[in-house]
């Protein structure tokens, strides 16, 4: 983690910059569970949903220890490689 | 009980209000966009009204806006304290609005409750009433929730916090922390941010701006100047900030602050450069002792590129413009072409190959001051170039027919910059020219008769015919022998460059006037 001070008059908050959005769903798509509870239950329908409507995408289901913490690098490095899109679970 | 602390905010009609004030107080502590605090605010006014006779009630409301709009809102007539600083706020460690204290007489907290509790309440007014002799007022408690959780206070949001408790240590770094995560790469995040000119810069870690304001004496709060065309406040702490992006050494910033104090005012008018579409740009002349000390070029290649004090004391003042002016190219900043010299453009004279007195003693200052001098340049450089002249009157000969050529040979010139290298300095320091005699006869060279001015086939470019109307101009007229500039102290010479090389180079100005600052002295 590298803390900079903003150079900016600080009028605007700090943008990120977001990846563009593909056209289509295709490839691979994670399902991240951040271990709130019932979690598993948005995410098992979603991924029903996905196997009827998008059959040829493939989906990986990934989970965080907890969801009071950031997660791991290893599971980012993880996800990144292995998956195209990521669905989050937020909230309870 | 433990004391709360004392502090004096002002009320919204600029009183001063000091806590503790000797008689028992209610705090309530609120925001405006926070509905737990609108729901409170009846009570908070109620008790003011019913009891304010033996306690004081005070709202202290966050955000100054807000605060006026909660006492148009509730029509309140109690104080509205404003806290938008935030440091009672911090000083108090709240978490929550609303915060409700009721504090005794010598400031001893005595109850506190945060959101709303229909029971709290209820029993406050009991409290306030035995506190104040005052008899409680009939109040519609079932018209209330029983409780509603409060909100999250201001001070403890993401940005201000670490702001806050950076005044609290007495810290000089209160610009916005930006936590890169270990994934992102901390350049690329930068580039992403829109921080850089397009070059790498270096990450300001608290660490290295710390450093660079080792450079100066100055308060890092200290506001130097308003940034067009955001006008923006540019305290030394965002200085520092955008010189370690630029890549400065602490010892330069003392530069970088005067060029910024120069750029901002209405003389060199630094809206105007960044957004003409001529493609002007600052060129920054050092001089005085500073320029040693801080190993700056004045030699072969002052204007190129290859010394640290040149390249980054030039970018520093521009990403200043940038990050906190926010002038960028399609925005405010509109040059048609733009031009090298909008990455950076700083040099020293070199004055001590000079015979003549140095930029900074021809304007009033003392030879031994440092001084930073802003030239509104319109890039160029034009080169002249005279290998064969051998003395003053030829070269100077040459040297006009290029000024004339400058913009546009049927075109007025503005203020000139002439960095002229040593070999020509020796030409016409051997016919014993001084600078003011040089900068004369350019003045009197570039005179044209009027007949080779006027717009004509050859060139759309001059003074149109019908100025001098019907008839056009007359014969007399046409002889009549027009100034390119309007006079002789529109040329500005610097001497600098290396030693072989028989070139002047000729940068024209843009419509602003240049001016200059003196660096602060930190040896």
């Amino acid at each position: 983690m590298t803390t900079i001070l903003d150079p900016t008059d600080e009028r605007e908050p700090v943008g990120r910059q977001r990846s563009r959005r593909p056209e289509q769903i295709s490839g691979t798509v994670g399902l991240l569970d951040i271990s709130k509870p019932r979690g598993n239950v948005l995410l098992d329908r979603l991924e029903e949903l996905i196997h009827e409507r998008l059959p040829e995408v493939e989906v990986r289901r990934y989970t965080k220890p907890t969801f009071t913490k950031p997660a791991p690098d290893e599971l980012l490095r993880k996800m990144a490689g292995e998956v195209d899109f990521v669905i989050e679970g937020l909230a309870d | 009980m433990a004391s709360l602390p004392a502090f004096s905010l002002r009320d919204q009609s600029a009183g001063e209000r000091s806590f503790p004030s000797g008689r028992p107080a209610l705090l309530a502590f609120i925001k405006e966009d926070c509905p737990t605090c609108g729901t409170s605010m009846p009570l908070i006014e109620g008790a003011h009204r019913a009891f304010g006779d033996g306690v004081d009630v005070w709202a202290v409301g966050q955000e100054a806006k807000g605060n006026a709009a909660l006492v148009e809102r509730y029509g309140l007539t109690l104080p509205m304290l404003d806290d938008s600083e935030l440091g009672v706020s911090f000083r108090y460690d709240l978490d929550t609005v609303p915060t409700v204290l009721l504090a005794g007489a010598d400031g001893e907290e005595l109850r506190r409750f945060v959101g709303f509790g229909r029971d709290d309440w209820r029993s406050l007014y009991s409290q306030l009433g035995e506190l104040s002799g005052a008899a409680a007022p009939a109040v519609e408690w079932g018209a209330y929730p029983e409780s509603e959780p409060g909100c999250g206070a201001r001070n403890v949001e993401p940005g201000i916090a670490e702001r806050l408790e950076a005044i609290a240590e007495g810290s000089p770094l209160l610009a916005r922390r930006i936590e890169i995560g270990s994934a992102d790469d901390p350049d690329e995040f930068m580039f992403d941010q829109g921080f850089s000119d397009g070059l790498p810069v270096v990450a300001p870690t608290p660490e290295r701006v710390l450093r660079m304001l080792g450079g100066t004496r100055r308060d890092a709060q200290e506001v130097v100047a308003i940034v067009p065309p955001n006008m923006a406040p540019a305290t030394i702490e965002k200085i520092a900030i955008n010189s370690v992006l630029a890549g400065c050494r602490p010892e330069y910033l003392p530069v970088v602050i005067a060029s910024l104090e120069a750029a901002c005012t209405d003389t060199f008018n630094a809206h105007g450069v960044w957004a003409t579409t001529m493609g002007a740009s600052p060129a920054m002349i050092v001089n005085g002792p500073i320029r040693d000390r801080i190993g700056m070029n004045s030699g072969l290649g002052a204007i190129g590129q290859g010394n640290r004090a040149n390249a980054t004391i030039g970018r520093a003042l521009r990403l200043v413009l940038r990050n906190v002016g926010g002038a960028r190219p399609g925005g405010t900043e509109r040059s048609t072409l733009g031009s090298p010299a909008k990455f950076t453009f700083t040099f020293a004279e070199w004055e001590e190959r000079s015979p003549w007195t140095p930029l900074h003693v021809d304007r009033g200052y003392a030879a031994e001051q440092s001084v930073v001098t802003l030239f509104p340049a319109v890039p160029g450089p034009l080169i002249s170039m005279d290998q064969t002249s051998r003395s003053a009157e030829p070269l100077a000969g040459s040297l006009a027919m290029s000024l004339q050529a400058m913009m546009h040979p049927k075109s007025g010139g503005r203020d000139t910059l002439l960095i002229v290298t040593p070999e020509h300095v020796d030409t016409l320091w051997r016919d014993g020219w001084t600078k003011e005699r040089l900068a004369e006869r350019l003045w009197e060279l570039t005179h044209r008769p009027l007949r080779e001015l006027i717009q004509d086939e050859r060139s759309g470019v001059g003074r149109p015919l019908e100025e001098f109307g019907p008839d056009g101009p007359t014969e007399e007229q046409l002889n009549e022998l027009i100034p390119k500039f309007d006079s002789p102290q529109r040329l500005h010479i610097v001497v600098a460059g290396s030693e072989a090389g028989k070139i002047t180079a000729i940068f024209p100005g843009w419509g602003s006037l240049v001016e200059s600052r003196v660096i602060e002295d930190v040896v």
